[in-house]
């Protein structure tokens, strides 16, 4: 009997600890790597880097001005794209469906969820570049909203059907139509979610570099309108961390850092806002 | 179902309306003789008429008959699963809003077959509160004005709309509770609150029938005392058939009470004879305790 405890309580404290430790380590993750960055990159995080286009090679100094601006471009047309098609067709899953055809269109987001970032990008280019004959940042938008899709789908889909039906049903009791009942109160009891899952997905696809290398391209200047190929972060960082100059390592560091720390404070300021707002309680 | 069966029934009910017109302050009257189902002598609101019911196969309601009087409180008893809520969902058509179900039979509302009518002027005019309190993910005062604002009703004209919430919350006994904090969420409420909220909400839209399903099965005594007593005075203006599992809360709050088993209605009479002299034994066997 005592030996049965002794061995129930090792395997307890056992378990309890590599779980613990697994937690440790996930949640660790994000730091060291945040820390690593700041280690490297931290010096050269400076007004320049926000402000100065890059240097010619040879010379050093300069910045990723028109990186940042050009991956908040991209950001902005994949959000244009992906997120109303998404929403939609979310929508379209949860309220709307029968029972067939939102297992294959739930089944078809699942797999182009697990459609590698590069064969996007060829896809994008296939379907965007080649047409026009050059790069453009309507392509890389293009690339990343295909990628941001399936998330916000799937994740529409799931808070939408987190909103009880109980909700719905006293508004339509009211005499609200079907889709008056979606828009005015099944929308906004799980806008919360939504946004918070659209939000993530855009940071996702905020790395991207595979699906821009041959869409957007890259661009050491200023990329003027939307059809002329565009710097993106991600692809500086690439580029300048394979490349051959010192200073080129120290910007690209830099780069990382800028790149995780914009994610991030998006991330903290959006969910901080929401959380302020009216929500329902999870039932 | 059509308009043409529906229109001789309708005169026929408003003879015996207008015979029993003298009569209709006396709330309660020795039952009918029997194959009527004329309980309480005042007006009908609704006639329920052969109403048989299905979920898919499964036939939940029997040819129901059953007569709502207007402004006087109707109550459904019976066991889980009798079919008393599927039958109040039928009044205002929320069953459709449920995937394979059927009906046949007649429901009129004033004489009018509701399957004939425009469901959104329907369900404004026949309200419905729900088992659990169900308020929007909004503000007090937006949850009472929805109704309003998507009926386009004219109180929800500028200038118009305070008041019009202001009333429907004074007639849900919740304004002196509420009325310096419309603007916070309805969630900020407690159970009871958000119950008389969504009557209020229902009310706002000025409903001739309200429907209320279990309205106080997740309440504690003290709000379901709170929603009984305002039941009372809401009858003045409306009609209300309330389905409750609870028999207590049925006698006191009921003029006639109808007692539905395994989707069948097996009796409806005036609350105090069903409660005192039920004529049938099941209904005796229920509300005596020995089953259900």
């Amino acid at each position: 009997m005592n030996l049965r405890m002794l061995w129930r309580k090792s395997v307890n404290v056992l378990m309890l600890s590599l779980t613990g430790l697994c937690a440790l380590v996930a949640i660790s993750l994000l730091f060291f790597i945040l820390g690593y960055l700041a280690y490297h990159g931290g010096k050269d995080v400076n007004w320049d880097f926000f402000t100065k286009l890059p240097k010619p090679v040879g010379e050093t100094g300069g910045g990723m001005a028109n990186a940042i601006v050009g991956s908040g471009k991209l950001l902005l047309l994949a959000a244009l794209f992906g997120v109303p098609v998404g929403l939609l067709g979310g929508m379209y899953l949860a309220e709307f469906g029968g029972r067939a055809v939102p297992f294959v269109v739930r089944y078809t987001a699942d797999l182009l969820n697990g459609v590698p970032s590069i064969v996007i990008g060829i896809f994008a280019y296939a379907v965007v570049v080649m047409p026009v004959h050059h790069f453009s940042s309507l392509a890389g938008g293009f690339a990343l909203g295909v990628m941001m899709i399936p998330i916000v789908l799937r994740s529409t889909e799931e808070f939408l059907h987190a909103v009880p039906r109980s909700m719905r049903e006293g508004a339509m009791a009211l005499g609200a139509s079907k889709w008056r009942t979606i828009s005015s109160v099944v929308l906004p009891a799980a806008s919360r979610g939504i946004l918070t899952a659209a939000l993530l997905a855009l940071a996702r696809v905020a790395g991207e570099t595979a699906p821009l290398l041959f869409t957007a391209f890259g661009n050491r200047f200023w990329s003027p309108g939307w059809s002329q190929p565009i710097a993106s972060l991600p692809v500086m960082i690439f580029t300048y961390a394979v490349g051959p100059y010192e200073d080129w390592h120290r910007q690209a560091w830099a780069a990382g850092l800028v790149l995780l720390g914009l994610v991030l404070v998006t991330n903290i300021v959006v969910r901080t806002l929401l959380s302020r707002g009216t929500s329902p309680p999870r039932s | 179902m059509t308009q043409t069966s529906a229109k001789p029934a309708y005169n026929m009910t408003e003879s015996a309306e207008s015979s029993a017109m003298g009569a209709m302050e006396t709330v309660l009257k020795p039952p009918m003789p029997s194959g009527s189902q004329t309980v309480l002598e005042a007006p009908l609101r609704m006639q329920v008429r052969n109403l048989d019911f299905y979920y898919g196969k499964l036939h939940a309601l029997h040819s129901v008959n059953l007569q709502i009087t207007a402004n006087r409180v109707t109550a459904l008893i019976g066991p889980s699963g009798c079919g008393k809520s599927t039958l109040i969902r039928t009044f205002n058509r929320m069953h459709e809003t449920v995937r394979g179900t059927r009906l046949e039979g007649e429901i009129l509302l004033d004489g009018e077959d509701v399957f004939a009518q425009d469901v959104t002027r329907l369900r404004r005019r026949i309200g419905m509160v729900f088992q659990r309190p169900n308020p929007f993910p909004k503000s007090i005062f937006e949850n009472v004005a929805y109704g309003l604002r998507i009926n386009g009703l004219p109180a929800a004209r500028r200038g118009h709309l305070s008041d019009a919430v202001e009333h429907s919350l004074r007639r849900a006994a919740l304004w002196d509770e509420v009325n310096d904090q419309l603007h916070k969420s309805a969630y900020a409420l407690s159970g009871g609150q958000q119950q008389r909220l969504c009557i209020a909400r229902a009310l706002a839209v000025d409903p001739e029938v309200l429907l209320l399903d279990e309205p106080c099965s997740a309440l504690d005594p003290v709000n379901t005392a709170k929603i009984e007593e305002l039941l009372f005075h809401l009858k003045q203006n409306c009609t209300l058939v309330i389905v409750t599992h609870n028999m207590q809360q049925a006698a006191r709050v009921s003029d006639a009470t109808a007692f539905l088993l395994n989707g069948e209605l097996i009796e409806f009479r005036p609350t105090p004879q069903l409660f005192t002299t039920p004529s049938d034994p099941r209904t005796e066997a229920y509300i005596t305790g020995r089953f259900g």
